[in-house]
């Protein structure tokens, strides 16, 4: 009886040992150290997506939720027409916004890496200002500028340049596209600038030397070179648009309508949030293939550049 | 003219057209904010600041900016804290999962703020938490903890480890060298931290729409101006204060990093 106490007494001691030990390596002190911010991400950001995704499978019986397992949600999500047509276009919306941002900045961030000099730190920071001031507010410019009465119109009404408003600005697709890609203009600056700043000049040099022109020498180096960074600025500009909820509703009209809005309509007025989850669910998986399709045909366009 | 400085002409105009473009909806709402006129538009009606004085005998407006402020400086200590630990861990230890556990806490960055924000709804009102301004300083936690630590890992690698070892050898205990040691070296690049995610929470919406309930933060009370045609001058207006104020404390931040960053280049 003591034997076995003692055995086991011991047992945990060395245990004991092996988790003190543990805790002082290098490992240990690690996870000790993220383990704050870990768990709380894991407690309020991981936690409360398996419990969307888990709702995605239930169904909204009134005020309560019917917790047995359905895909009606997902059937309803992908067949009914209006979510088809809403997922179709915030698909479209994020591709394109993604597209514009990443042709409109790599030739900034181009500059930016090779002529910046001592001055890189100070471009960034201006070009990156405007990204972070003023979410809302940014769009509410472009309402401004884009209205049936606004900046853009009057302007060119007092100019004597148009005589009748334009009422095709505001209000549709093109008007959200415009709006959301201004919004991430600087963020795509970001990777591709890093990107830019990995490349090895004296590849260029080497390539000039030997009679390539700056046209064949961007095409054949700098492009190929710079794929990373292409990817992760299309990636971190068309997931977060897809689900962008302000520019449909103010910039976009019944015309811009996206998915987000009809996710918010179903955890707010009409109160189905199971349905809302399988909204959410749905759009995430769609983004996250099309982003994989995407990486594979640039990886397969880098490939054909070389 | 060479074929070269003609290229470089025409990069250069395009980058300056580029950084007008960027710049002008962010200038033009304080230029209407000054304008005589109750709807934006051209040409210009005169100058006034009584959609600014209007402003200052708004309870509603000063109720939201309470609530913003307090908001952001709770969401800038305590994810500068978070910030500080993921930071750290990042930088100064090799562990298993370490890519896993940056990756997640990282991953608001790129995920839709929707997502986030039905997610800790759903979570919140299942726990039977009310809504309140604690629950958008959760929120905005999750979403300013990235930018800290982006900014804190730039902190943690532009100083030397030894000196933490030198403190610990001579007989500082781990606390001593976190307060006299690690803090004061890190000391521009938390303040740099505190200001961004303190911008960050106070332009934030979306988060804050979804968990405010009936304490609005300025960015909600706007939105719910917006309804209002009548109001927006004084929308405007506001809008131009707290652009001003991010500018602000954007640039600071910035100031007191780079001026580090030159310290720390001028020692090595």
């Amino acid at each position: 009886m003591s034997g076995e106490v003692s055995r086991r007494l011991s047992a945990g001691a060395v245990m004991e040992r092996t988790t003190g030990k543990w805790l002082r390596s290098d490992a240990g002190q690690g996870w000790l150290t993220i383990s704050p911010p870990f768990v709380y991400a894991l407690l309020l950001l991981a936690g409360p997506i398996l419990v969307i995704i888990a709702n995605s499978f239930w169904t909204q019986d009134y005020l309560t939720i019917d917790r047995t397992f359905t895909l009606k949600n997902y059937r309803e999500a992908l067949t009914e027409p209006i979510y088809r047509d809403l997922l179709f276009r915030s698909l479209f919306v994020s591709v394109a916004v993604s597209i514009v941002t990443v042709v409109l900045a790599y030739p900034v961030a181009w500059f930016v890496s090779f002529h910046g000099g001592k001055y890189k730190g100070i471009w960034l920071f201006i070009i990156t200002v405007p990204f972070w001031s003023g979410y809302l507010l940014r769009i509410l410019s472009w309402k401004v500028i884009l209205g049936f009465n606004g900046v853009l119109n009057t302007g060119l009404q007092y100019l004597h340049i148009i005589s009748e408003p334009l009422s095709s600005l505001l209000y549709n697709v093109n008007a959200v596209i415009i709006t959301l890609a201004h919004s991430w203009a600087a963020f795509a600056i970001l990777p591709l600038f890093v990107s830019l700043e990995k490349v090895d000049r004296t590849l260029l040099e080497a390539a000039a030397d030997l009679g390539d022109g700056p046209v064949r020498r961007f095409m054949r180096i700098t492009l190929p070179l710079t794929m990373p960074g292409i990817i992760a600025a299309l990636m971190i500009v068309m997931i977060p648009t897809v689900g962008d909820y302000v520019t449909p509703k103010l910039v976009g009209g019944k015309d811009g309508v996206m998915i987000a809005n009809a996710i918010q309509a179903q955890f707010g007025k009409a109160a189905n949030w199971p349905l809302g989850a399988a909204l959410a669910v749905s759009t995430m998986i769609i983004v996250g293939m099309l982003s994989g399709a995407m990486v594979l045909l640039l990886l397969g366009l880098k490939r054909l550049l070389r | 003219m060479t074929g070269k400085s003609i290229r470089k002409g025409i990069i250069t105009a395009y980058v300056a057209l580029y950084v007008a473009i960027l710049y002008f909806p962010v200038l033009l709402l304080p230029v209407f904010s000054f304008n005589d006129s109750a709807t934006p538009k051209l040409p210009l009606a005169g100058f006034t600041l009584k959609w600014f004085s209007s402003l200052s005998s708004n309870a509603t407006m000063h109720n939201a900016a309470w609530n913003s402020l307090l908001v952001g400086i709770s969401a800038a200590l305590l994810s500068t804290i978070l910030g500080i630990c993921a930071a750290r861990a990042i930088t100064r230890h090799r562990f298993a999962g370490k890519g896993i556990a940056s990756g997640l806490i990282m991953a608001p960055l790129i995920l839709p703020e929707i997502i986030i924000a039905i997610s800790l709804l759903v979570v919140l009102l299942g726990a039977g938490i009310e809504l309140s301004l604690l629950t958008v300083i959760l929120g905005h936690l999750l979403i300013c903890v990235p930018y800290s630590v982006t900014v804190l890992v730039s902190g943690f690698e532009g100083f030397d480890p030894s000196m933490e070892e030198a403190s610990r050898d001579l007989g500082e205990t781990t606390w001593g060298t976190l307060r006299r040691v690690t803090l004061p070296m890190l000391a521009p690049s938390i303040i740099s931290s505190l200001l961004v995610t303190f911008t960050i929470s106070l332009d934030e919406f979306i988060l804050a729409f979804f968990l405010s309930g009936t304490e609005p933060t300025l960015p909600v009370y706007i939105w719910g101006q917006l309804r209002f045609a009548a109001k927006l001058p004084n929308v405007l207006a506001l809008g131009s204060v707290m652009i001003a104020a991010s500018l602000i404390m954007l640039t600071v931040a910035e100031i007191v990093r780079r001026r580090a960053e030159a310290r720390t280049a001028a020692k090595t």
